[in-house]
């Protein structure tokens, strides 16, 4: 019961979600030295050009925007806000 | 889920730079400081909702390429000309946006006069200078603002003060002028520093929309590459080698105490202004032009490209005007390029003349069809850029060797002993002027005499260049 109430306490800190597009990340480890929560980290995957780009590690994120705005590219990265059951 | 943050919408989808390679992604190394910028940037115009008016400059140096990436208007300066480039716009349209973005080989050393007297004006655009402390397009050279002891590729053993001087702080320098309106050190470094560079960047650009006046924001940017070092060590390379020389802060914000004051228009027809100069008013009619034709020339003469050349004071840029005016007056197109040295006399001029009926694309003259030569060095110099068919017109009174070519026509004009015969020999030119009316057939000699008013402005000249007009003409007439 205990872990079980850990859990969910655990899943209401994720309050966001981060999609990373793997190709277009250059792995510059910007967003990753950035985040508040270390839930990212280089991958050990190549992408096309060649990089370890950037992974979500799935949980934890609280959607501040940090990696967003330390990410020199466009495109590469995504934050969502999560309802509240999402 | 809701999306919170994601890729601007002033950025295109798809970077269309060239066929095949990636389209999605930028053209930056790993790292870079400009996508963080370009992306604040493009967040903050789509935030103000003034993409359909903003025009963004885009420097030499990596930046060169920003028009791949934005969705607005984009323009690349020359290099460091940004500012420049910039006022013309905003000058231009006084609603636009206008961004001169720099990098500090271009803002900070080609381009420093352009940036600096820019602020002075006051202009009404924003300059977003990124400071990286190095050549980065180039290959990591030295830059002004390249730190003592840092080694680039031009400085191998550390810039040393002795020999390269020190890193010139552009903000401050800029803070010593009165006009700028905001002026603001950021860098990008952790996030705290970033949401503060990010806040800049949407101050200046509102100050701008609100009509302010001039900004500037200096921000310390990573370039790993020509640094050598990893992306996330750069950024605290910036903390610990770039603040302590390029101190971070706002050095200027006179956002709220100024009012806001759009450009006060200068119209050019104004009819103050010609009462002042005591010209006629051209008012607002346009003068009713009937289309000028060429079908009675000769194929090769048609749409003339003229080449007019001889030594300064020989009178070869008036010819040149004289050409182009009587055939404006006659419903063609023209140009008029004037060339010449920096001697007012002595020197060699030439211009380049094209009368047309068509719309002129160029006003330059490489390959002519009518040349004036009025001494020997231009006639060596121009007669092998004629084109066969073409015609060769020269002062036989001061070219003592005749032209060569079989495939174009020769006219000897002794224009300038014509000329002294009136009494002036400055009216050479205009000797030449009737020779190649009548010659060529392009004007009519009455059509010269009735517009010499029209690019003359001694007016008491008229009259002996009326005569010089009709003396070329007449001498024509006499040789056949």
């Amino acid at each position: 019961m205990a872990t079980e109430a850990a859990a969910k306490k655990q899943a209401g800190k994720t309050r966001g979600h981060i999609e990373i597009r793997v190709d277009e990340c250059k792995g510059c480890g910007c967003c990753v030295i950035v985040c508040p929560k270390q839930v990212l980290e280089l991958s050990k995957e190549l992408n096309k050009m060649g990089y370890h780009p950037c992974t979500y590690k799935g949980e934890g994120c609280i959607a501040c925007g940090f990696c967003f705005y330390a990410c020199p590219e466009p495109g590469a990265i995504t934050v969502y806000t999560k309802e509240a059951g999402e | 889920m809701k999306v919170k943050f994601a890729k601007p919408e002033t950025f295109y989808d798809v970077y269309e730079r060239k066929a095949g390679g990636d389209q999605t992604v930028t053209h930056y190394c790993p790292g870079c400081g400009h996508g963080n910028i370009h992306k604040m940037i493009a967040e903050a115009i789509a935030d103000l909702g003034v993409q359909d008016r903003t025009v963004f400059v885009s420097p030499v140096g990596c930046s060169v390429f920003a028009y791949y990436y934005f969705d607005m208007g984009n323009i690349q300066a020359a290099h460091g000309r940004a500012p420049a480039v910039a006022t013309g716009v905003k000058r231009s349209h006084p609603d636009s946006i206008v961004i001169s973005y720099q990098g500090d080989g271009d803002l900070a050393a080609i381009g420093t006069a352009e940036v600096v007297h820019a602020a002075n004006r006051g202009e009404k655009i924003t300059v977003i200078f990124v400071n990286n402390a190095i050549y980065g397009m180039t290959g990591g050279q030295m830059a002004p603002t390249t730190l003592v002891g840092q080694r680039t590729t031009t400085t191998p053993y550390g810039r040393s003060p002795v020999n390269e001087g020190y890193p010139i702080r552009v903000a401050e320098l800029i803070n010593a002028l009165q006009a700028p309106v905001y002026i603001e050190r950021v860098a990008l470094t952790d996030a705290k520093h970033t949401a503060q560079t990010r806040k800049a960047i949407r101050k200046a650009l509102t100050y701008q929309v609100e009509n302010k006046g001039f900004s500037l924001v200096e921000v310390l940017a990573a370039c790993p590459t020509g640094w050598g070092v990893h992306p996330t060590q750069a950024r605290e390379w910036i903390k610990e080698a770039m603040e302590p020389v390029f101190p971070l802060g706002c050095f200027r914000d006179r956002g709220a105490e100024i009012e806001a004051a759009p450009l006060e228009p200068r119209p050019f027809i104004n009819e103050d202004l010609h009462e002042k100069l005591d010209v006629p008013s051209p008012g607002l009619a346009v003068e009713e032009v009937v289309p000028g034709t060429m079908d009675h020339l000769p194929e090769a003469l048609r749409n003339p490209r003229i080449k007019v050349a001889g030594f300064g004071g020989q009178g070869v840029l008036m010819l040149g005007l004289g050409l182009a005016t009587v055939g404006m007056k006659l419903g063609y197109h023209v140009s008029w390029l004037p060339s010449y040295g920096p001697e007012m006399r002595g020197g060699t001029a030439n211009c380049s003349v094209r009368i047309s009926t068509n719309m002129i694309g160029a006003p330059t003259v490489a390959e002519s069809d009518l040349l004036v030569a009025f001494n020997r060095p231009s006639v060596e110099k121009f007669e092998p850029d004629l084109r066969a068919g073409g015609m060769l017109f020269y002062d036989s009174s001061l070219v003592d060797v005749a032209p060569q070519r079989g495939d174009i026509g020769i006219v000897a004009v002794p224009a300038t002993k014509l000329a002294d015969e009136l009494g002036n020999t400055k009216a050479a030119n205009m000797v030449m002027f009737g020779a190649i009316a009548e010659k060529t057939g392009l004007f009519k000699e009455d059509d010269v005499r009735s517009h010499l008013g029209d690019f003359i402005k001694k007016k008491k000249l008229i009259p002996l260049n009326e005569e010089a007009v009709a003396k070329g003409a007449q001498f024509v007439r006499d040789m056949a």
